[in-house]
């Protein structure tokens, strides 16, 4: 009874599409019925003897070139040529771009670099003269005037009672080949300097407003009433914004 | 609503489809019997499918796509319209397990490549072409009926009926053989 249900379902068996639930159990069949088993080696051997001799014909190395051949010329016609393009011009503009994006980034890295120097070197060189400032006064209202007629604009200076903020004195100072006030506060025996140009969108306004710390100076800028404000020194980043608002308020 | 399709890139079709050249011309040949014509099938079969690659949708069965479209353009070929015509005769239902009494074992003992090369040439080509399908491209049931156009049911019908055939056709050797002698 068993071999009859089983015997339509060697084949499939054999090709390997007997379902997952059937394969067991007719595997256990096959074990136990001498009958069904050999009748699966015979099926076996036909298929196998099929398959040798079913592979008779390869094709000639001339006609695989041929082959070979007219699919490569195919693929490179005008269509696929174009499409290639299609893919790498973009890809071409991307690199492009970002090569010119990154190389602006970077002329505009040097050049906010190079105006800090300038003026970390013009605060240095200024506390190492010998004379450092032009006009010595703590008191505002002098170096205020000093600065008249020496420079092309006028500025307010800050009230520094109640706060840790000395005034040194001024001198004159020369940025981009544009002259300026240099303004030196003391705090705690540092020495800051004030910075003040006219905001003519030069070498000065290459900085943008903010704060860089590099060279172990801390520099904030920003531009007020047209005039470009730098504040410059050794000490950290809350004493350079503390009178760069002492400033601001002023202004 | 239309989803657009992938497009693959034109080496892909290279790269899938020349490691198959050998497959496709052994069965080419098999079908045609004949260097030239299996040598224009596979030919035609090439340029028809870089053509119609566009339309190949991934994660379908390239090699059954191969060889549905070799099989097609063989029917339409002046060997193939020949063949034809037997095939719609043999799509009745499988009549059951009406198996050749003569033991296999007996037959293959005295089949050897030669024989079994000649009994499968002697089969008519839609029962050759699956046997060559199931045994030397051991493909699954699903690719066979992808490849020849036809539901699975007929697939294992038709296969039924070719290795019925063929062992016939060892018979009559083996038979012919033994007289012979």
């Amino acid at each position: 009874m068993a071999c009859e249900t089983w015997s339509e379902k060697l084949d499939l068996y054999l090709d390997g599409e007997l379902s997952q639930s059937d394969a067991p159990a007719l595997s256990a069949h096959l074990r136990t019925c001498g009958d069904c088993a050999s009748r699966v080696l015979e099926k076996l051997q036909l298929k196998r003897s099929i398959a040798t001799a079913g592979k008779q014909y390869e094709a000639s190395p001339e006609f695989r070139k041929k082959i070979t051949n007219s699919i490569g010329k195919e693929s490179r016609s005008p269509q696929a040529g174009w499409l290639w393009k299609l893919l790498v011009v973009p890809a071409v503009l991307v690199v492009i771009l970002s090569l010119g994006v990154q190389f602006f980034v970077r002329r505009e890295n040097a050049r906010r670099m190079l105006v800090y120097s300038e003026l970390a070197d013009l605060h240095v060189a200024a506390l190492a003269s010998a004379n450092p400032v032009d006009v010595i006064s703590s008191d505002r209202h002098t170096v205020k005037p000093w600065f008249q007629g020496k420079i092309p604009f006028s500025f307010n200076l800050p009230e520094l009672q109640g706060t840790d903020f000395t005034l040194v004195g001024g001198r004159l100072a020369y940025l981009g080949q544009t002259p300026g006030a240099q303004l030196i506060y003391q705090l705690r025996k540092h020495e800051i300097s004030v910075f003040i140009f006219q905001d003519r969108g030069g070498e000065a306004a290459a900085l943008p407003s903010g704060t860089t710390r590099a060279l172990s100076f801390t520099e904030e800028n920003w531009i007020e009433n047209g005039l470009h404000y730098f504040v410059i020194g050794d000490v950290g980043g809350a004493d350079i914004e503390a009178l760069s608002k002492l400033l601001r308020g002023a202004g | 609503m239309e989803v657009p399709q992938p497009r693959l890139p034109d080496t892909t079709f290279e790269a899938l489809s020349l490691p198959l050249l050998d497959q496709l011309y052994n069965f080419a040949h098999w079908l045609t019997q004949d260097r030239a014509e299996a040598e224009d099938l596979v030919q035609e079969t090439y340029a028809k499918a870089l053509r119609g690659f566009s339309s190949f949708q991934l994660g379908t069965n390239f090699r059954a796509w191969m060889f549905r479209i070799l099989r097609n353009s063989f029917l339409s070929s002046k060997s193939g319209l020949k063949v034809t015509v037997s095939i719609e005769e043999e799509e009745l239902a499988p009549d059951a397990a009406r198996e050749n009494s003569t033991p296999e074992s007996l037959l293959l003992e005295q089949a050897n490549r030669e024989t079994v090369r000649a009994a499968l040439a002697q089969l008519p080509v839609h029962l050759r072409e699956i046997l060559l399908l199931c045994e030397v491209e051991e493909m699954s049931y699903q690719e066979i009926a992808q490849a020849l156009s036809i539901p699975i049911g007929t697939v294992m019908s038709r296969l039924f009926r070719a290795r019925q055939a063929l062992r016939g056709q060892l018979t009559e050797k083996s038979i012919g053989a033994r007289h012979g002698v």
